[in-house]
């Protein structure tokens, strides 16, 4: 037990046998690859890692603990710092999850604004993911060219929700606001100009030498390990399983829209970062589907349910009774009935889904975030062992691991 | 023209120039601050885009720095656990004086919304802080904006180290 108020050193109780040559290094929580706050516990022979022990923890927030004492829309701003490269996926998985408890409709156009904003942080997660990966491998310039692109997609999302990075853009029945004028024209000027882009990084990566000779064989996740350490999105594609939720259970339109799910069987980083390319190829494509679903939509934006959701503005400001109906709604929080409820999506980084038990309160019983990341933290230790030091920079990249959702 | 003739005290006049000691520390320090890069969480994507190609930071002649021993600020982006408090000021003994600190994002200032058992509320109980930055997450212009201020602040500042070191923490 820690003294309180004192900092003191506090280090856990790692069994490594130190009998052998090797040695021990501790690598992060402030290593600039380490990708937020990992912390790894390297057993090193030489250049070789020998154990791996990824200690996570360093961000930890008590986010669901949180979610056990706010009432539910209270709750959708803390979503967005979970995965924070891509807050609308959060956003959206957590709102899905209480619609689907309380079995809420959503309104066709707030259906449409919801994929758009999706396939939008698809695109800035998997622009994110290779700025970084190819900062830490070493190609600076792709870094630079990546997050110019980056901007323009967060400049579309602030236009639409204010927000650069916490857009808490999706609420629970719908979205707060239509597009604003001249956003569908912006939007299509921008996906008109990122496959020209994505063929940019494509030419200056894909075939380059030094970056085939870091990722080619590197990072190996066989379809077996895959599964066993449950891994899901890119990485159990990278080996082989074409397995998206998108796809499996569709939510929102993707039943209705026609894209693929690009699958590698190299199983290595290699393969996994061609699938991010093409995933950005498919958002695009999505993307374009959509533009003109959005203009045959009734402008309804927000599901109609008094009982849950509050009414539009325009009511409250005019009619007595959806002024108390917002006001309770807001003091008291909406009471979902009794049930539990798991809602799983295909966020950027893999399956994302919040387990809900409801005991028919205003809070949560027990929220638990089942986050992609965490899985991809956990089969470190198995795919670490063997690697060079070097590698294990490139590895973690390649994962594409956030902390946010990592440690909650 | 000869020697005798040039007017030294026209400007031009003679190539040098004229000033304090304090001055010219302060004047060094405040066009050279570099960060480390130390990611805690959201606010560090903000601090990624600000040295990133759009906002570019290094025209103001911060460029990060992936080691404590060769940076002079510390930016605390993001929410300060308990359990990475210890390496947070770890880091800050780590670095060679004079060192600032920005206080980056509203969970850095006071803990935010995340007001639970794990985080630290704010992380001046942990380092002195010199410039507290609000938002969550501050843009971009906002972190560039503190960098400016915080070389005022700099220039204010007496060029002898000794003088003004900051009240240690026990």
């Amino acid at each position: 037990m820690q003294e309180p108020n004192k900092l003191k050193p506090f280090f856990e109780n790692l069994n490594f046998e130190r009998d052998d040559n090797t040695m021990v290094i501790n690598f992060g929580p402030q290593h600039p690859s380490a990708h937020g706050q990992l912390r790894l516990v390297l057993e090193l022979d030489g250049e070789k890692v020998v154990k791996a022990y990824p200690d996570i923890g360093y961000l930890h927030r008590g986010v669901e603990k949180m979610a056990e004492n706010m009432i539910y829309n209270e709750f959708l701003p803390t979503t967005d710092r979970l995965d924070y490269i891509a807050s609308t996926s959060n956003n959206y998985a957590f709102a899905l999850s209480v619609e689907r408890l309380i079995g809420l409709e959503v309104p066709r156009r707030a259906q449409v604004i919801r994929t758009m904003l999706l396939e939008l942080n698809r695109i800035m997660s998997h622009l994110f993911f290779l700025a970084t990966h190819a900062l830490d491998v070493g190609a600076m310039s792709v870094f630079l060219y990546a997050f110019r692109e980056r901007e323009f997609a967060m400049d579309l999302v602030e236009d639409y929700c204010g927000a650069r990075l916490t857009h808490s853009a999706v609420r629970i029945g719908g979205v707060p606001l239509d597009l604003p004028a001249g956003w569908l024209e912006q939007l299509s000027t921008y996906i008109d100009k990122l496959p020209e882009q994505i063929k940019l990084y494509e030419d200056l990566l894909t075939e380059n030498r030094i970056w085939k000779m870091r990722l080619e064989d590197v990072g190996v996740v066989t379809p077996e390990d895959a599964l066993s350490w449950g891994c899901t999105g890119v990485l159990l594609r990278g080996s082989g399983i074409q397995y998206d939720v998108r796809k499996e259970e569709p939510y929102e339109l993707y039943g209705e829209l026609d894209f693929d799910i690009p699958v590698s069987d190299r199983n290595d980083s290699y393969g996994r970062y061609r699938l991010y390319m093409e995933e950005m190829k498919e958002s695009v494509k999505i993307l374009r589907q959509l533009i003109p679903m959005h203009r045959k939509t009734e402008p309804q934006i927000m599901a109609h349910n008094p009982k849950y959701i509050s009414a539009p503005k325009e009511e409250i400001m005019t009619q007595n009774y959806a002024l108390m109906q917002h006001f309770v709604l807001v003091t008291q929080g909406m009471r979902p009935p009794k049930g539990t409820v798991y809602a799983p999506t295909e966020s950027p980084k893999g399956e994302l889904g919040f387990f809900i038990r409801s005991e028919g309160e205003p809070y949560a019983y027990r929220l638990k975030i089942r986050a992609p990341s965490f899985f991809h933290t956990g089969i470190l230790q198995h795919i670490l062992p063997g690697t060079y030091l070097a590698d294990v920079v490139a590895i973690i990249g390649n994962t594409n691991i956030v902390f946010g959702e990592v440690d909650r | 023209m000869a020697q005798h003739e040039v007017n030294y005290a026209s400007t031009g006049g003679l190539p040098v120039a004229l000033t304090t000691v304090d001055k010219l520390l302060n004047w060094g320090r405040a066009n050279s601050l570099w960060p480390m890069t130390y990611g805690l969480a959201c606010c560090a994507i903000e601090m990624m885009a600000t040295g990133a190609s759009r906002f570019d930071f290094d025209r103001m002649g911060v460029i990060f720095r992936a080691s404590p021993r060769q940076s002079d600020v510390l930016i605390l982006a993001g929410t300060l656990s308990k359990k990475h408090s210890e390496f947070a000021r770890r880091l800050y003994d780590q670095m060679p004086d004079p060192k600032w600190v920005i206080s980056m994002g509203s969970c850095a200032n006071t803990g935010g919304m995340f007001n639970t058992y794990a985080t630290v509320q704010g992380v001046d109980r942990i380092v002195p802080v010199d410039i507290y930055l609000p938002g969550c997450a501050p843009r971009p212009e906002t972190l560039q904006y503190a960098v400016m201020m915080l070389q005022k602040k700099i220039n204010r500042e007496s060029g002898n180290m000794n003088k003004n070191t900051k009240q240690r923490f026990v």
